[in-house]
């Protein structure tokens, strides 16, 4: 029997507020366990919950730039459970009424275009960290992230392969970070995925019992946990086994999912709505702000990228992955007065292998978009050669100065005076007598020793396109 | 010693004495009183202190309030002094900060001279289920002060103070002030801030004064009240000088009589009481106006699905986790949750949380908790209505004088029921008093005054103007 594969994804986005959601305390991460959470976080008997104007300005644009309904009135709603991180015996979240609602992302796979629609998004607190190990048998509390904002985002079960899934979540990971209200940490746990999985047979419209996988921390991890469960789903099926709708883990080491707790295990939650925060309502000025501090989102830089400059989608898509990486390609074709292809083969190519390696973010290059436009002018104007740039390249990587100068420095220029490079021409061919008959004699491969001795003698700085033509010249008879 | 707030503002303005020989005066009078109960705990070097503090507030220009003393229910957090809100749950808590209107009064120049008892987080209507014991009252000790806040309500009786703070549900300060024979004010829901109020039921709760006199609680509310960033829920709207506010004559004034408070159920001897105070009114100008409030019929079993829902979710933090009590002996974290709550929290306040955990399970959410919520707004509605006939809404505050302790222990049914007239307001969030109208049996008996949102002013203005023609707030009970 054919399967298909149904993935619905539950995102959670860490805001990048300054202050956590309803109390004034930090959300800094890594500081020294809490110190980052006040009386508010601790849940002290008397405290009470203010919301966080900018958590809500991060939802609304998300809302925005998703194409969803940003309700003017949406409702907080307590979460109610017992867990020792959880310190107020509830989760202050929405429910009925949340936030946003109704958007979609368009995502690029291998296959094309897609849209996958968003149910909803909607505003909530984190929990706090429960602490196992060093605690001599105990177990330690960390408030440090109890309160800080999350917006959960909710698709709709429209993705189909794991690597739909993967490809929705770079998405909206890009979005998030496009939008600055995520800052997309995800091995800090700034952006969290949980994914409900199913399978049915081909061509059937209901769907299948669903497992939700928890803990995947990576893209990788997502389309592998995906994966797995879905080899599993299949093979229980197919023996005639029924998949329980429960709550799977993802073991990374084993590459496994393993069942955390059934349906019939689940809390109920005795949602209802906060009494401590009034109806949250955003006025029609609210959301006008919010709209015209919109930036140039993904998509449509993408698209404009590759109109204005004529790159491919793909390149258009590659430059495009970051704002920061966008702003930089900008800021490079500006300084270096066009040349839009050159650059981006370099900021894809040379730059990012380089930021790659060592494992740095486009922000941190040692090498700016000015100096970098700086080498491409000099790469244009045939001053190096391609080759001779890298090594440019790596001495401004290294600290050396800007391009100009260790060309300079180097003695890196390269020759293009057509009587100067005739004469190294000559002097080789003159040293090689037996290739130069070979040549004459139809073996053409031996051409490209030539160009290899002329380049040789020249050291490296003579324009390989003249040396080619010049060579042709002189060795035919 | 009969001091009333006015009196002690006049005495301290003029230099007839000192804060500190108040204070001195009153914490003699609390020991000497202590058989009542109405204290849990008392921070007397800090009373001095802060009296000292007072007495140097005033020379340096000072406020109305700058030395009078007053006591905190023990439901309002306290920096550095022990917070118990009546449970063995916080029996040792001890808050890093001040409730907002702790924080307020002391910057108005009152000194607090100790937390007052309560019901265990102000779940009960007779104190008796205190993990400190029942509060008696100063009228008959073997008679209730009323509840939740009776312990500021027997000390203000007493006179070992002359003012205390309460909070009102459901009725928490209006009825215990009715079975004490003072003046107790709820105010509109908003007025004044929650926080650092320990809470009960959010969207009820709210705090206001207790003293001898309306005169003595617009002094109290007037530094109470106000909006506080704090607290989502408090109202972000001017707040008029109470005191300045009263005075007015009630030519004119329109008081509706609820024909259904005026019924079956109250004791008759309590209605004849009213039906007086009321011919005080008329001899002042006031009209009387027939008014109904059909839903207000409901208004007790919507509340008991409302408040203790609200509490079951806002009492979950007392887990033994981070502060508070923790059971001795536990296997594992589940039997900690249990052994904590279970030794830590009262039978009351346990049949609350299991009551509202019911109201919001899956299943039952819909028929309980929505429905209730639904007839929250007939109820509101009901008074809307009432209020375009007439200005302000009186009646009884209770169904009975104090009852005797031990009496309702044993049926929670009839005790819930002692709140039958003060819970409508709750449910509405509009400000009602009840005050000193007469006597049953040497017991006193509480009328109660209902006002428009927010119209505090105008409800301690139509208190004041009988307590001017009266004196039955005057009145101290025997041995006091």
């Amino acid at each position: 029997m054919e399967w298909e594969t149904v993935i619905g994804l539950e995102v959670h986005a860490q805001l990048k507020t300054r202050s956590k959601i309803f109390s004034g305390a930090p959300t800094a991460y890594g500081a020294a366990a809490n110190t980052q959470a006040n009386v508010v976080d601790a849940a002290l008997p008397g405290v009470l919950p203010v919301l966080n104007g900018e958590a809500v300005r991060m939802a609304a644009r998300l809302g925005l730039a998703i194409g969803a309904t940003v309700h003017k009135r949406s409702v907080f709603a307590r979460k109610n459970y017992f867990y020792p991180d959880l310190p107020k015996g509830y989760q202050i979240s929405q429910y009925e009424h949340p936030i946003v609602e109704r958007g979609q992302l368009t995502i690029t796979t291998a296959s094309g275009e897609k849209i996958i629609g968003i149910t909803r998004a909607h505003l909530e607190e984190d929990a706090g960290k429960s602490l196992h190990e060093d605690m001599g048998g105990f177990t330690g509390i960390d408030l440090n992230r109890a309160g800080t904002p999350l917006l959960e985002i909710v698709s709709e079960p429209d993705m189909r392969s794991a690597a739909e899934a993967v490809a929705y979540l770079k998405t909206l990971h890009t979005l998030v970070r496009y939008l600055e209200i995520c800052d997309g940490n995800m091995q800090e746990g700034s952006f969290r995925c949980d994914a409900n999985v199913s399978v049915r047979p081909l061509g059937e419209t209901r769907l299948g019992t669903r497992a939700e996988l928890k803990n995947i921390n990576s893209f990788r991890f997502v389309e592998r946990a995906i994966e797995y469960e879905v080899r599993r789903q299949i093979a229980l099926l197919s023996s005639g086994g029924q998949v329980r709708q429960e709550t799977r883990l993802y073991d990374s080491v084993r590459d496994e999912t393993r069942s955390m707790r059934s349906k019939e295990e689940a809390n109920d939650y005795r949602y209802f709505p906060d009494p401590d925060l009034p109806t949250l309502l955003l006025t029609e000025a609210f959301l006008a702000e919010v709209k015209d501090a919109m930036p140039e989102l993904p998509d449509a830089k993408r698209r404009r990228f590759g109109a204005q400059y004529g790159l491919s989608l793909y390149d258009a898509g590659v430059l495009t992955a970051s704002r920061e990486l966008a702003q930089y390609y900008e800021e490079a074709v500006m300084a270096a007065g066009g040349e839009p292809k050159l650059v981006a083969n370099w900021v894809a190519g040379e730059l990012a292998a380089r930021l790659n390696e060592e494992g740095l973010d486009i922000v941190s290059a040692k090498v700016t978009a000015q100096a970098l436009a700086g080498l491409v002018r000099r790469v244009a104007d045939g001053t190096v050669s391609g080759k001779m740039a890298k090594d440019v390249f790596e001495a401004m990587w290294a600290g050396e100065g800007d391009a100009d100068a260790i060309i300079a420095a180097r003695g890196l220029r390269q020759i293009s005076d057509d009587s100067a490079i005739e004469e190294v021409v000559k002097q080789v061919i003159a040293a090689n007598p037996k290739q130069l008959a070979q040549y004459q004699a139809g073996e053409e491969k031996v051409f490209t020793f030539f160009v290899g001795q002329t380049m040789k003698a020249s050291r490296g700085k003579a324009n390989p396109a003249k040396v080619n033509e010049i060579l042709k010249r002189l060795l035919t008879p | 010693m009969t001091l009333t707030i006015t009196k002690i503002a006049e005495d301290l303005a003029a230099g007839r004495c000192s804060s500190r020989e108040i204070v001195d005066d009153l914490l003699a009078r609390i020991k000497a009183h202590s058989a009542l109960n109405a204290f849990i705990s008392m921070d007397e070097d800090a009373a001095r202190q802060g009296a000292e503090d007072a007495d140097r507030m005033r020379r340096a220009g000072g406020g109305v309030l700058a030395g009078v003393p007053i006591a905190h229910k023990d439901i309002f957090c306290t920096s550095g002094v022990k917070t118990t809100c009546g449970s063995r749950m916080l029996a040792d808590f001890v808050p890093p900060y001040d409730a907002t209107v702790v924080e307020k009064m002391r910057a108005a120049g009152c000194v607090m001279v100790g937390k007052t008892n309560m019901d265990e987080f102000a779940m009960g209507s007779s104190n008796e289920t205190s993990f400190f014991g029942p509060v008696r009252n100063p009228w008959d000790p073997d008679r209730v002060p009323g509840g939740s806040s009776g312990g500021s309500a027997a000390a203000v009786a007493a006179r070992l103070v002359p003012g205390a703070t309460g909070t009102d549900t459901g009725g928490s300060i209006r009825q215990p002030a009715a079975f004490c024979g003072i003046t107790g004010l709820k105010p509109s829901y908003g007025r004044v801030s929650r926080y650092g109020l320990v809470a009960f039921a959010s969207s009820l709760d709210q705090a206001g004064p207790l003293a001898q006199s309306a005169a003595d609680c617009a002094h109290l509310l007037s530094a109470m009240a106000g909006f506080d960033a704090r607290d989502a829920t408090s109202l972000d709207v001017p707040v008029p000088d109470y005191a300045a506010s009263l005075g007015k004559d009630l030519k004119g004034l329109r008081i509706g009589i609820v024909k259904e408070h005026f019924a079956q159920g109250v004791e008759p001897a309590i209605l004849e009481v009213l039906r007086e105070a009321l011919r005080e009114y008329e001899r002042q100008g006031a009209v009387l106006v027939d008014v109904s409030l059909p839903n207000s019929a409901h208004a007790v079993p919507c509340y008991y699905v409302l408040a203790p829902a609200e509490a079951s979710s806002n009492l979950a933090r007392y887990d033994g986790v981070r502060y508070g009590f923790r059971a001795a002996e536990y296997k594992d974290l589940e039997d900690m949750y249990k052994k904590t709550r279970s030794e830590g929290f009262g039978p009351e306040v346990k049949r609350r949380i299991m009551i509202g955990t019911y109201a919001l399970s899956a299943g039952y959410y819909d028929a309980y908790y929505v429905k209730a919520l639904k007839l929250r707004r007939l109820i509101a509605d009901d008074f809307a209505r009432a209020f375009e006939r007439c200005d302000v809404l009186a009646g009884p505050a209770s169904p009975s004088t104090a009852f005797a302790l031990g009496a309702k222990n044993t049926d929670p049914v009839s005790m819930y029921l002692n709140d039958i007239f003060t819970i409508p307001v709750n449910l509405a969030g509009l400000p009602a008093l009840s005050m000193p109208a007469g006597f049953v049996g040497g017991l006193p008996v509480g009328m109660q005054l209902i006002g428009r949102y927010l119209d505090e002013a105008h409800l301690l203005n139509v208190a004041h103007r009988f307590q001017e023609a009266t004196d039955w707030h005057a009145r101290v009970p025997a041995g006091i």
